[in-house]
């Protein structure tokens, strides 16, 4: 007996809803298998890691506030990825814009207008894009692989910050901790409602609706298509991979730089050593969870957010480690990929001779 | 000399073979062979018999399931029904491993060579058991030598032609001694010389008993050197008979099931008119260690003709296809579009001057393999006016028309509406890549292989159209490996060797023999001469 995979003739749309579905299915068991493992109720777990998060208005509050940049993340990248740019490095990015729209507040405490945040924002833009481009010209200019060089800023943006917070930008009346000094109001993100959420949730939701416009209507939407699937097609309709390759980055590095502002400006108040905890890495899974389509990735974002809010759950009322939810993201991401194989394979079981043609008739 | 005695025999065993065929020894047989693919019967209930010392022909348009049955006989696929006896006994070949085993050897169209290696060592590669190399090296110039298909061992593949790249297959193939070799198309990357000398090897090969399963679309050479052949449509097959007592047309109808559409040279008569697509002092260097630089190339395209360029595969014909397309610029002199310098404008300016192109390569280049054929309507015409897009916006109903329109006036047939460009058979999916081009009325149409891999009657469509839009004042430039299309269409016709090009000559002129000897470098000796 042997297993077969097929190609379909098309990509089948079914496979295609299903796949993601199917793995969060299996996602769950997997999940069950592990609390089993570490000697605890696995239905109890399942309930206290994915249910009761949702039966709380404060976590509730908690998870769109960490879906906030899971979303805008991986819309980002989801441009990148459909154009066949890997993007690794979301979370240095992340970073850098927070650094850069922090700048403002940090250096000049004073300059307290209605066009400080406007500019924080902007600067976390401009900050995020210009740490995506160094890859990407490295790219087009070197042919350097993306993944290595966008993965390795990472790690040099996150030591970046530890400097500043531990030297330059250190808080002057912060008693030698290693943080900034903390935000001035008119640095604030508004807040919504009494709990952590702030105005970063409804400008998520904005730039879902543009993008997911941008990519199924408009000819710069077809352009990222076609060149993430076929290059050379892409150039017999006369655009150009280098300059997609820069933009997709760009994009990319903006929303993530944008993402690590209003994290800091929204939630945080202040720069501290640590910022985030892997949103960068972890939009790689929402991307690809939702389908690298944005409406979907609002979804997925959640789910993904959920698994955050729920690892403090298990942690905090089952003594299991908080980690899990670590494994818990990377077995879904692994389930995804192979789900998605069937999107353009279909299974085939060959058990002998006759019945092969059983299978093929 | 030696080939020439062996010529001699090899066609005694011509005369002799299409009497008493049964009375032959059996070699391979095919009973019944049925093979389904989800809705299709690729093959069905198919017989064959190829005795031994035989030169087969199987013949059958694109899509009658022929590769499939090759592919059965070596060990690719596995059959739904029926059996195959190698030498009277019932086999079950369930690997190619096991084919090579029994003695059956094949020769891919598209061959499998790592250019960046040697002979000898892509030889050792394919071999089971390649032992010491030096050894293998001497069996290797021996063996090729006494084939008349001298090689030499120690030649790094990415300099050599197609053709010697051909014999690399074929020596490969010769080396495990076999008593049956599959040839798929072998003379598709060959000129009418090469090809000659391919035919005094296959007989030599079948005068020593061994057989020769021969699938061709030229009909002509079947006819040549074919013992017997089997003809196959629709998955069946529906006759077999002696290729040296019929004539080509006659096996054309054989093979198509009714009579196939003369191209004719249209009603209106050839009227040359202004230059719209010049070529001038043309060079560009290779962009890739594998690809080929184009030296000094000119060439004028007037309204109202079709220009063709002859050439084996691999001679520059892609880079000169991208060149022209501007998915390659050079400088903006040596190419001109109806009087203005473009080497340096990008395709999309070229098209706005209503130039069209068609590449080679459908899928993949000329169209989006995953995309439906909507979002491929789009992929050359966005810049256009057609009406695509506004404002950055696309229009789907706009793109749906031309793809409705694109449908039906080139016959293009799926299966349900706006399928996936990878879903349309290679025939289907050229008549839509070339009607989406034709359908603009480009002034200016540079087609690469417009017909390759397209049945016969979607041939003819194809090229009766590239004539009549010619005559209707169009500039139309053909790039061909096919001679016989060259010949059909062409109103002058170049010849492309190693990135340069010979002069145009008129097509009543110019002979088959004259084409096969630029091919062969002749282009490049008349370029220099000049």
């Amino acid at each position: 007996m042997r297993i077969e995979l097929i190609k379909r003739k098309e990509h089948s749309q079914l496979m295609a809803m299903l796949s993601p579905i199917l793995a969060v299915g299996l996602t769950l068991v997997a999940a069950a298998i592990l609390f089993v493992l570490s000697g605890t109720d696995p239905l109890l777990g399942l309930f206290k890691f994915f249910i009761e998060p949702l039966l709380d208005v404060w976590s509730l509050q908690e998870v769109v506030v960490k879906a906030t940049p899971l979303v805008l993340i991986a819309c980002g990248l989801s441009v990148c990825y459909l154009s066949n740019n890997w993007n690794i490095g979301a979370e240095g990015q992340f970073v850098a814009g927070a650094l850069c729209g922090s700048a403002l507040p940090i250096l000049y405490p004073e300059f307290e207008t209605a066009a400080t945040l406007p500019l924080m924002l902007l600067f976390g833009v401009i900050g995020g894009a210009l740490w995506a481009l160094i890859p990407a010209i490295l790219k087009t200019r070197f042919n350097t692989n993306e993944i290595l060089t966008s993965l390795m800023l990472v790690y040099v943006a996150n030591l970046l910050l530890d400097y500043l917070v531990r030297g330059p930008w250190r808080d002057p009346d912060g008693y030698n901790f290693p943080e900034s000094r903390m935000f001035s109001d008119a640095a604030t993100l508004p807040g919504i409602g009494d709990g952590r959420m702030s105005i970063a949730a409804p400008i998520t939701l904005a730039v879902v609706v543009i993008l997911a416009l941008v990519l199924s209507r408009t000819i710069k939407g077809f352009e990222i298509r076609v060149m993430g699937e076929s290059p050379r097609a892409g150039a017999f309709a006369g655009f150009s991979r280098k300059g997609l390759t820069l933009f997709s980055f760009a994009l990319a590095g903006g929303l993530a730089g944008l993402a690590g502002t209003m994290e800091v400006s929204g939630s945080l108040n202040q720069l501290l050593p640590t910022i985030s905890p892997g949103y960068g890495f972890t939009a790689i899974i929402v991307a690809f969870l939702g389908r690298l389509n944005p409406i979907a990735i609002l979804v997925a974002g959640f789910v993904l957010a959920l698994s955050y809010i729920g690892g403090e759950a298990v942690q905090a009322s089952m003594g299991v480690s908080d980690k899990i939810a670590n494994v818990i993201q990377g077995l879904l991401l692994f389930f995804v990929l192979g789900c998605d194989t069937f999107i353009n394979y279909r299974l085939r079981v060959v058990t002998s001779r006759s019945s092969g043609e059983k299978a093929g008739a | 000399m030696r080939v020439g005695e062996q010529d001699k025999s090899s066609k005694a065993a011509l005369s002799g073979s299409p009497f008493g065929r049964e009375e032959g020894e059996s070699l391979l047989e095919a009973r019944g062979l049925t093979k389904r693919f989800g809705d299709i019967l690729a093959n069905d209930q198919v017989n064959l018999r190829i005795n031994k010392g035989e030169i087969h022909a199987l013949l059958g348009e694109n899509g009658a399931g022929k590769s499939t049955l090759v592919k059965m006989f070596y060990g690719s696929l596995d059959p739904d029904g029926g059996e195959i006896l190698w030498r009277g006994k019932p086999v079950r070949i369930s690997s190619p491993g096991e084919a090579r085993a029994l003695g059956i050897g094949m020769v891919f169209q598209h061959f499998s060579l790592f250019e960046a290696l040697t002979v000898v060592e892509n030889i050792a590669l394919a071999l089971p058991n390649p032992g010491n190399m030096k050894l293998l090296a001497q069996r290797i110039s021996d063996v090729s030598a006494d084939y008349g298909l001298p090689l030499n061992p120690q030649d790094v593949v990415a300099d050599l032609p197609v053709g010697i790249r051909q014999r690399i297959e074929i020596v490969r193939c010769l080396l495990q001694e076999p008593d049956l070799i599959i040839m798929d198309e072998p003379t598709s990357v060959l000129t009418p010389q090469e090809a000659d000398r391919l035919f005094l090897t296959l007989q030599r090969l079948a005068s020593e008993g061994c057989a020769v399963l021969y699938i061709s679309h030229r009909l002509e050479e079947v006819k040549r050197i074919c013992h017997h052949a089997t003809i196959l449509r629709h998955g069946k097959v529906v006759s077999e008979c002696d290729p040296s007592v019929e004539t080509p047309s006659s096996l054309a109808r054989m093979m198509v099931g009714s009579e196939v559409m003369v191209v004719s040279q249209g009603a209106l008569s050839l009227k040359r008119g202004d230059v719209r697509l010049r070529l001038k002092n043309l060079s560009s260097p290779a962009l890739t260690p594998f690809a080929t630089a184009l030296a000094n190339i000119g060439l004028e395209v007037h309204a109202g003709e079709v220009v063709a360029i002859a050439g084996v595969a691999g001679n520059g014909q892609s880079e000169l296809f991208d060149v022209i397309s501007g998915e390659v610029p050079v400088n903006p002199d040596m190419l001109e579009i109806d009087g203005q310098a473009a080497g340096k404008r990008d395709i999309n300016w070229r098209r706005k001057q209503n130039a069209a192109f068609v590449p080679e390569e459908r899928l993949g280049h000329g169209a989006v393999p995953g995309m439906k054929l909507t979002g491929n309507i789009v992929l050359t015409r966005h810049a256009t006016r057609d009406g695509l897009i506004s404002k950055g916006f696309l229009s789907r109903t706009r793109s749906s028309t031309l793809e409705k329109k694109v449908k039906t006036n080139y016959d293009v047939r799926m299966s349900h509406d706006d399928p996936e460009a990878r879903s349309l058979s290679g025939g289907n999916l050229q008549k839509f890549v070339v009607g989406r081009e034709l359908d603009r009325n480009p002034g200016i149409l540079v087609v690469n292989q417009p017909t390759w891999g397209v049945d016969a009657g979607a041939s003819a469509l194809i090229r009766q159209a590239l004539i009549d839009l010619a005559r209707s004042g169009s500039a139309v430039l053909v790039i061909s490996q096919d001679l016989d299309e060259i010949f059909e269409i062409a109103d002058r016709i170049a010849v492309i060797s190693r990135g340069q090009l010979s002069a145009p000559e008129n097509a009543q002129t110019m002979t088959r023999e004259k084409v096969g000897l630029l091919m062969a470098g002749g282009a490049e000796a008349k370029a220099e001469a000049l």
